[in-house]
């Protein structure tokens, strides 16, 4: 579906993620399930990635020199799989059956489905799994990179922080991590749930080089990841500042969103805030 | 003349690695426990130390794998089945990635280290893990065969060892064959099943039996748990009418509970499960020792076996 070598503008980058939106919220009034929440607040970040940063042809899925990525926050499928479309990976039809009897798409992102990396769901363990990839790749003298996108809450699990230091130890500046800092889990505020605290320096003392980004602003998300690795012999780490549920008004910083099944009753609403976005449509 | 099937393990491992360059070991701060520092030193650009991080040293052999690499993870049994236990289940497992597990010190072999160390759990909880095989060979000559049948299948392996140092059973006739039981001794008396290092006491009773009781017992050697070979085992059923498992694992969950589950869909045929029944060791001893405690001895077998024989 993607015009192959199509170079987008950084304008054409954001509308086409607000076009991303407009099918998040179609997909999910459709299904009556699903996370919208951190998959609107990360949905500007994984537009950039696959229409720009990483080096994803759908005609060669397999390639040997594909960057890798995997979406360890796996319950934001809604995003990723809505990226996988307008990238050609899924059909409109196939995106229609998510999480209906028979589909093949789970709630969270399953290998089988043509265009995912990795079966995720259970948080915490992307990043280990990055960190074999990037091994894999040092060990052959490959170039390709590997993105693993966590969602803030997530990196309360304390495997995400044994995986950090092999990172690290290793010296995997092939592996680049995404913090989607949304500021809110399933049942509040991460700092009030269990507080992060001084979260760029807990990285930095980890030995990874990062850099914060507004994972709203087309531009600063484009050239942030353009310029990574950041530092030679360490992994880079993107904190990317972003609002749960971004561009739903209702949903903006609101943790009864983190999860999408009240999305019935407010259908209207929502396709009301983001069906103007349908006009981008031709950009893919 | 005793010997070590860790060390087995650990020499065979460092042959293969000339084979076959996709091989990678990853270890968790245990690789004089383990043995897989013999990999270390011929291999050392594929041997990969990751601390004492067991999560993350599965997360990372999912990942490799998932590059094409044949990644082979060592630790203590404890820590693979129960430490990392949904990082098996969900990365390797669910999308059947070719990864093997080499758990050592599994049962109550680590001996007076204790029940932090011991695992009695494990055959139980891999073995109800789709995807996962699960194998428990017990001497060295086994072990060496065990490890090739893992490499040579493509998909998660369990891999359980002894910290042990045991007899050589195996002989030149004996193979160990994926799916497949090894018989060690024929006879229609009476059917001893055992796996892992218990193979040991398993000939001793058999010999017992027959020069001391004239009672002619097939033992079978049950080092392939799952898949676990089902025709042996309704021919067993069949022809000797009596079943006895012996193993180092809970009486719930591991080899005796696998046979039983075969045995019943056919019939009638009485099977006795010998292991440690649900409960932790509660008295400092060696492996001898604390074998002898729980009953899992050439004695106990001989006993049982002459009770229920018909």
């Amino acid at each position: 579906m993607k015009k192959e070598n199509k170079l987008y503008s950084i304008e054409e980058l954001a509308n086409l993620a607000n076009y991303a939106r407009y099918i998040i919220i179609e997909t999910l009034i459709n299904s009556g399930l699903g996370h919208p929440g951190g998959s609107l607040s990360s949905i500007d970040v994984m537009t950039a990635l696959y229409f720009d940063i990483m080096n994803i042809d759908s005609s060669n899925p397999d390639s040997d020199e594909r960057d890798r990525f995997i979406l360890s926050k796996g319950h934001s499928s809604l995003g990723l799989y809505t990226v996988l479309h307008l990238k050609g990976f899924i059909s409109k039809d196939e995106l229609k059956t998510f999480r209906k009897d028979g589909s093949n798409l789970w709630g969270h992102i399953d290998l089988k489905t043509p265009g995912i990396e990795m079966s995720t769901g259970s948080l915490g363990h992307g990043l280990s799994i990055g960190v074999g990839r990037a091994l894999a790749a040092k060990i052959d003298k490959k170039d390709y990179k590997v993105f693993i996108m966590m969602g803030d809450g997530e990196t309360q699990e304390g495997s995400v922080w044994e995986a950090a230091m092999s990172a690290a130890h290793y010296k995997l500046d092939n592996l680049i991590g995404i913090v989607d800092r949304n500021k809110i889990q399933q049942c509040g505020f991460t700092e009030d749930i269990l507080a992060l605290g001084s979260y760029k320096e807990k990285w930095e003392s980890f030995g990874w080089s990062v850099k914060e980004i507004d994972g709203h602003n087309m531009k600063d998300i484009d050239q942030s990841f353009k310029k990574i690795s950041f530092e030679k012999s360490k992994p880079s780490l993107i904190i990317s500042h972003t609002v749960k549920g971004k561009g739903i008004s209702f949903m903006e910083n609101n943790n009864n969103w983190h999860g999408g099944g009240a999305i019935a009753q407010y259908a209207d609403q929502a396709l009301k805030e983001v069906e103007h976005y349908a006009q981008y449509k031709d950009l893919v | 003349m005793g010997n070590s099937i860790r060390e087995a393990y650990g020499k065979h491992i460092a042959k293969l690695g000339k084979k076959n360059e996709n091989l990678i070991l990853l270890e968790g701060d245990l690789a004089d426990s383990t043995q897989s520092e013999h990999f270390q030193k011929s291999f050392p650009n594929r041997y990969f130390q990751i601390g004492i991080a067991e999560q993350n040293m599965v997360g990372i052999a999912a990942g490799l794998a998932l590059e094409g690499k044949i990644p082979v993870v060592n630790s203590f049994a404890a820590f693979i089945a129960m430490r990392a236990c949904e990082q098996v289940r969900t990365d390797v497992a669910y999308p059947n990635l070719n990864v093997k597990f080499v758990a050592s010190h599994a049962g109550v072999s680590a001996g007076s280290a204790g029940p932090t160390h011991h695992t009695i759990e494990d055959i139980a909880i891999m073995r109800s893990i789709p995807n996962m095989t699960v194998l428990v060979p017990g001497d060295m000559k086994e072990t060496e065969q065990v490890i090739d049948a893992a490499l040579e299948h493509n998909g998660p392996v369990y891999v359980r060892n002894s910290a042990i140092d045991v007899e050589e059973i195996y002989n030149e006739e004996n193979k160990f064959k994926f799916g497949k039981a090894t018989l060690l001794k024929d006879g229609n008396d009476a059917t001893i099943i055992t796996t892992g290092t218990l193979m040991n006491e398993g000939v001793k009773a058999v010999d017992t039996l027959k020069k001391d009781h004239g009672i002619n017992v097939r033992l079978l050697q049950m080092a392939s748990i799952k898949p676990i070979d089902v025709i042996a085992l309704k021919k067993a059923a069949n022809e000797t009418g009596l079943l006895i498992t012996v193993e180092e694992h809970n009486i719930i969950g591991g080899l005796g509970s696998a046979v039983s589950e075969v045995i019943s869909e056919i019939g009638s045929t009485k099977v006795i499960r010998l292991g440690i029944n649900d409960h932790f060791c509660e008295i400092v001893g060696s492996p001898a020792y604390l074998f002898n405690q729980i009953n899992l001895t050439a004695k106990r077998i001989i006993e049982i076996t002459l009770e229920n024989k018909k």
